[in-house]
């Protein structure tokens, strides 16, 4: 396997959790709620994922357990900001530090333990296809599940009648309501799918990226597939692009941090000389890459007002109360 | 032209006793409603009367406390806007239930039960708008089109429904009066073909010339039923508001002299700040001492976004495009505006000209705590509760804000009280320029008489005033002069006395300024 | 059956003041609960928790202590929250203010006078603000979401520190431990009571600025203009007030007094610099803001309780054999409730017996 195989393939592989959160977090703005606690529900689904597969000896047991885990969890936010309308931002806030809080502590018990990892998918023969075919047709599982997942988010929400209703709740709940759509429901339903992806997200990170619990170890990843939705203006496909984006700035970093330039002395003088600058560089800086790379996208994004108007769910984070 | 049911025939709808009690209002008071089947039946009511609770009930939307409904003479629960739908009624929202992100079709489709391909329904739409002279793009987003288009779209989705019973709330407050004809040509149509209309309006005129039958509600409850035939604008006026409400006295300006310009607007250009708002072009006006001059025109052609340039919310690039007592604010803040004696009533009460849940004392302070600031501010710009609350109370006396406790938050007045309060927070500074958006928007008879006789005061004591309003009613009663707005640009103004209701409205649908003679502001 | 929410016409004096304490309450038993499930007496629990901590003078101090940035943070929190800005990245400012302000004693050990204190605060302050004016400039100039990017700045800044402290300003001396050299006497902190414990003068601080922010927030016009941006910035427009100079305003005063926590435990009870330094208190603030209901003065005694929980948490764990990571979920669930207790401020609450069509979950 050659490095450039290698380095796509693990982008694919730190792209995968930013995008499955990112999709539901979509879904759950497109029906007009933000929910700042994907970084809390995708700890939980870690912490679920990793524990049920430790004790029960199947990864995919771990799976459906922080799937669960992720929709119940965001079932407390649901209830919070919908039947008791509280501010969106602060719930979301709480639902973080809570998810940190109780991951934390149940997670005690499983520091320390093998991981299961959930094993890759392999087509004979055409994974065997220099380059490409590692990539797509010898990955994981989930990773699979991502594409399609995006891609029945995006049929779903432009192709059919109840992706018309959501985003028609989003947009207007007054309206909704007075036509008789029942905005809370639909809105139920949309937070408990966006916290069902990110426990997904989550178990992904606990049993295929690194098999093993760590405390706090969404390590804000949370955080980016929420700058990813604004980023995307609120579009599954451009939700996907993003994802690899910042996958792939995750990934080279690491790569930089980890690559000795002795292995790099075949390369021509002035590429040496600059690889040798970039080696250079703090490994701190280069970890804080992603982060600031969510700056800047998220700056470049925003700049244009009236497309973000445009763009965003006109009815996002704010209060409804139904009058009966 | 006017139908009566045959005597003993079945009612397409009845209501008996229905109440909704919202905390301790009784919003709806034990009300009876019968009509018949094609007929055209009139709601009538003041403003906060309960016309809309009692539609939404029959919607569905709200859930009566006490009462039935009878559909074709069945009694029927009727729990959801869906069910509505299915039994065959249908309606047409006042402020519109469409999102405006989503194209016409979609918006249709949202509220068919069915699920249908979305070009079906554009077609089926296209069709049907064709047919009763309503053209409509089903592809156009909501967010583009203009008020009258938006009402279309309600229209042609509710009769898509086949309804027998087709409910409009309150349908030409929004609309010209030419719009308005158009419509009422549409509803004698709908009766022909047999099917009922409920009617609700405050525009007695439209009742006479229209219905066959007249509910009239005062405080939630049934005042009478009658046939507006019968009846005479000012009886039925009396009907709704129970009292003896006399319209505000204009006393013709001061002869001979002509006053000095106050307001000065020249050659006024906005870009537009949204997606969905209008860009104002060459805009210009002058209003002199002692006169009050309108701005009519049908809602979002430009009003909202022309009082922000003004009232310096929003600041223009040259400073001699608004002009206020022959000195330049285009480049001033809304503070130093005020600072040169000009005083603001925006069209929103809660959320712009009053934040509601903050005292009426606190909301003093909105728009005086510079003009004022040697009355109520202290050292380190302390506040001082004392006088700002001794000012409350001298302001709630002169304007009769009618409140519950001493010092209640703004969302706790009904809208004409805490309008009231919002124009006489400007009108105790005795303002030299009075610039107010929409001043009686929803607010009851007894208040909107009261508000507009202060604004004719002001301006005969020697202020010049500035009213933009959809209300040609009202315009006509306070103006001296009406402009009117239209996508942005504004007309010259006519003298009240050249001005009738058909030329403005022809402005206000656009009709070059050409179209109508005017010879004044020279 | 469904919960029905019915609009009060004001707002409630009586649940305003309340409620707060009922979400206390409430987090007891939920908390006494977990206690009982994980097999521990739910009533020795809530005895290490809320009662032992408070029982001697040293601990005292030590509540003061841990309680000090939470308060500081949190009152330049409230204001900010106030104003409908949502700073969430105090930690990051936390680490700024403790990071600009160790200049002095880290690189200039020699400079050792009764100056170089007041001036490390200053540069505290200085360095936090400056951090926080940065989602503040972004989202006036960019029209960026200013809790994505303060959020995403915390993990620059604890990145940036690490790299101080393993690099550039590593004591030399230090064993290749990271961490600065320890500060000379003239840029600690002095105890307030040295012969009871060690509660040093941040705990002061923090009173001063929740005192002095009360004052701005509730008898000038200052603080009306953060209220009245905060709760109708189109109101606030139309008083003349600016949503640009709020939203820098805002972010310098939470970001300054972050800054200020962060050099005040530096200084304080660390002394030192270190990779370690950023525990938290960012984001427990947040929470002390709202147990507060963003009243600097309630701040005060939500900051002390929360500083009991982290005691507390540590008393558990001796005293019981719960888990220090206890603290951090009673921390959690107190936000939720006070957040769950504060729609009774707005609302009245109705249960439902009869389910209706369209009336939802």
């Amino acid at each position: 396997m050659g490095t450039l195989e290698a380095i796509l393939l693990t982008i694919a592989t730190a792209a995968t959790p930013l995008l499955i959160a990112a999709i539901g977090e979509l879904v759950v703005e497109r029906s007009g709620v933000l929910n700042l606690g994907v970084e809390g529900l995708m700890v939980m689904g870690a912490v679920a994922g990793f524990g049920m597969a430790h004790l029960s000896g199947s990864a995919w047991v771990g799976i459906i357990c922080a799937i669960i885990a992720g929709a119940l969890f965001s079932l407390l936010f649901a209830f919070l900001v919908l039947t008791l309308v509280t501010n969106q931002v602060a719930t979301g806030l709480a639902l973080t530090l809570l998810g940190l809080g109780v991951s934390g502590m149940i997670g005690e018990a499983f520091i320390g333990l093998p991981g299961i990892r959930l094993e890759a998918i392999s087509i004979p023969v055409l994974s065997e296809i220099p380059l490409i075919g590692k990539l797509l047709f010898g990955q994981d599982p989930i990773f699979y599940i991502s594409i399609v997942l995006t891609i029945v988010v995006m049929w779903f929400l432009f192709r059919t009648r109840a992706g018309l209703t959501l985003r028609a709740v989003g947009d207007s709940h007054g309206s909704a309501h007075a036509l008789g759509i029942s905005v809370m429901t639909v809105r139920y339903l949309a937070i408990m799918f966006g916290g069902a992806c990110a426990g997904l997200a989550g178990a992904f990170l606990s049993l295929v990226y690194t098999p093993q619990w760590v405390e706090n170890m969404t390590a804000g990843r949370g955080w980016i597939a929420l700058a990813l939705v604004v980023f995307a203006s609120w579009r599954p496909l451009r939700v996907l692009a993003g994802a690899y984006l910042f996958g792939a700035i995750t990934i080279v970093q690491l790569h930089i941090q980890a690559i000795s330039l002795a292995e790099l002395e075949f390369l021509p003088g002035v590429i040496f000389w600059l690889a040798s600058l970039v080696k250079s560089i703090p490994s701190q800086f280069l970890s804080a890459l992603p982060y600031l790379a969510t700056v800047i996208v998220l700056v470049l994004i925003s700049r244009n007002r009236r497309l973000t108007m445009m763009n965003t769910p006109a009815s996002l984070g704010k209060p409804f109360v139904p009058s009966r | 032209m006017s139908k009566v049911p045959e005597h003993g025939a079945t009612p397409l709808l009845e209501v008996r006793g229905l109440t909704k009690i919202f905390g301790e209002l009784r919003a709806c008071d034990a009300v009876d409603l019968v009509i018949a089947k094609g007929e055209i039946h009139s709601l009538l009511g003041e403003n906060g009367a309960g016309k809309s609770t009692l539609v939404k009930m029959l919607f569905g939307s709200l859930e009566p406390n006490a009462g039935e409904i009878l559909w074709n003479g069945n009694v029927e629960n009727i729990r959801s806007p869906g069910q509505a739908r299915s039994l065959g009624i249908g309606m047409v929202f006042q402020h519109f239930s469409l999102f405006e992100a989503l194209t016409a079709a979609e918006n249709i489709a949202l509220s068919l039960d069915k699920e249908t391909q979305i070009d079906t329904i554009a077609e089926k739409a296209r069709a049907l708008s064709e047919s009763y002279g309503l053209p409509l793009d089903p592809y156009s987003l909501v967010g583009d089109l203009s008020v009258g288009e938006r009402q279309r779209i309600e229209i042609i989705r509710c009769l898509l429904q086949e309804p027998d019973l087709i409910i409009l709330d309150e349908p030409t407050s929004v609309l010209t009066p030419q719009e308005a004809d158009k419509l009422f040509e549409t509803l004698e149509r709908l009766r022909s073909e047999g099917k009922s209309i409920l009617y609700i309006s405050h525009r007695l005129e439209e009742v006479k010339r229209m219905c066959d039958a007249a509910t009239v509600l005062r405080h939630g409850k049934v005042v009478n039923h009658c046939d507006p035939q019968q009846e005479t604008a000012a009886s039925l006026a009396n009907m709704m508001v129970g009292e003896e409400v006399t319209s505000a006295a204009r006393t013709p300006p001061a002869e001979g002299q002509e006053g000095e310009v106050l307001i000065e607007v020249k050659n006024l250009n906005r870009e537009p700040a949204t997606p969905f708002s209008i860009p104002l072009r060459d805009v210009s006006l002058d209003v002199r001492a002692g006169e009050v001059v309108g701005i009519a025109g049908v809602a979002g052609n430009g009003q909202g976004e022309l009082f922000e340039a003004i009232s310096g919310e929003v600041i223009q690039d040259s400073p001699s495009v608004v002009r206020f007592r022959n000195q330049d604010a285009g480049k001033l803040s809304i503070t130093e505006r005020r600072l040169q004696g000009v005083g603001f009533v925006p069209e929103e009460r809660l959320g712009h000209g009053a934040v509601p849940e903050m005292k009426l004392s606190d909301n003093l302070l909105l728009s005086r705590h510079t003009t004022d600031s040697k009355a109520f501010l202290g050292g380190l710009g302390v506040i001082k509760h004392d006088t700002i609350s001794q000012t409350t109370k001298r302001i709630n006396q002169e304007m009769d804000v009618r409140k519950s406790g001493e010092d209640p938050e703004a969302a706790a007045l009904s809208g004409g009280n805490l309008q009231k309060y919002i124009i006489g927070r400007e009108l105790d500074r005795q303002p030299a320029v009075m610039i107010v958006n929409q001043p009686t928007w929803g607010v009851d008879a007894g208040a909107a008489a009261r508000i507009r006789q202060s604004l004719i005061d002001l301006a005969r004591s020697g202020s010049a005033v500035l009213v933009i309003s959809q209300d040609l009613d009202e315009l006509f009663e306070v103006c001296d002069a009406i402009a009117v707005m239209h996508n942005g640009e504004l007309s010259k103004p006519l003298p009240i006395a050249e001005a009738t209701f058909e030329k403005i409205g022809l402005l206000m649908g656009g009709a070059e300024p050409g179209h109508v003679e005017h010879d004044h502001g020279t | 059956m469904r919960i029905e929410l019915t609009k009060r016409p004001q707002h409630s004096v009586l649940f305003s003041a309340l409620s707060p304490f009922i979400a206390l309450a409430l987090t007891m038993i939920a908390g006494g609960l977990l206690f009982a499930t994980l097999g521990k007496n739910p009533f020795d629990a809530l005895y290490y928790y809320f009662i032992d901590p408070l029982r001697e003078t040293w601990s005292l101090h030590e509540l003061a202590i841990k309680a000090a940035p939470l308060i500081l943070i949190a009152v330049g929190l409230a204001v900010c929250f106030s104003s409908n800005n949502w700073n969430i990245g105090a930690e990051g400012q936390f680490v700024a203010g403790a990071v600009v302000g160790s200049i002095p004693p880290v690189l200039f050990p020699d400079v050792q006078m009764f100056l170089v204190l007041p001036l490390m605060m200053i540069l505290g302050i200085a360095g936090g603000a400056a951090y926080g004016a940065i989602p503040a400039f972004l989202k006036v100039r960019f029209n960026t979401n200013e809790i994505l990017t303060s959020l995403m700045l915390v993990y620059v800044a604890q990145l940036f520190n690490d790299w101080l402290v393993r690099g550039p300003w590593r004591n030399p001396e230090g064993f290749s431990f990271p961490g600065t050299v320890r500060f000379h006497e003239y840029a600690i902190l002095p105890q307030v009571w040295p012969d009871s414990g060690r509660a040093h003068w941040g705990f002061i601080f923090a009173l001063v600025a929740a005192v002095a922010a009360w004052f701005m927030m509730s008898k000038t016009l200052k603080g009306f203009e953060v209220k009245v941006l905060g709760q109708s910035p189109r109101a606030g427009r139309f008083a003349g007030f600016s949503s640009s100079r709020m939203v820098f305003f805002a972010f310098l005063v939470s970001g300054g007094l972050a800054g200020l926590a962060g050099i005040s435990e530096v200084a304080g009870p660390i002394e030192h610099l270190n990779e370690k330094i950023s525990i938290g208190y960012g984001f427990t603030a947040i929470i002390v803001a709202f147990l507060g209901r963003l009243n600097p003065l309630g701040i005060v005694a939500a900051g002390l309780v929360l500083a009991l929980t982290y005691l507390g948490g540590e008393a558990a764990q001796i005293s019981l054999g719960v888990s220090d990571k206890a603290a951090r979920v009673f921390q959690g669930m107190l936000l939720f409730f006070v957040l769950a207790t504060d729609t009774l401020i707005h609302y009245r609450i109705k249960l439902a017996m009869r389910s209706h069509a369209s009336g939802g979950a």
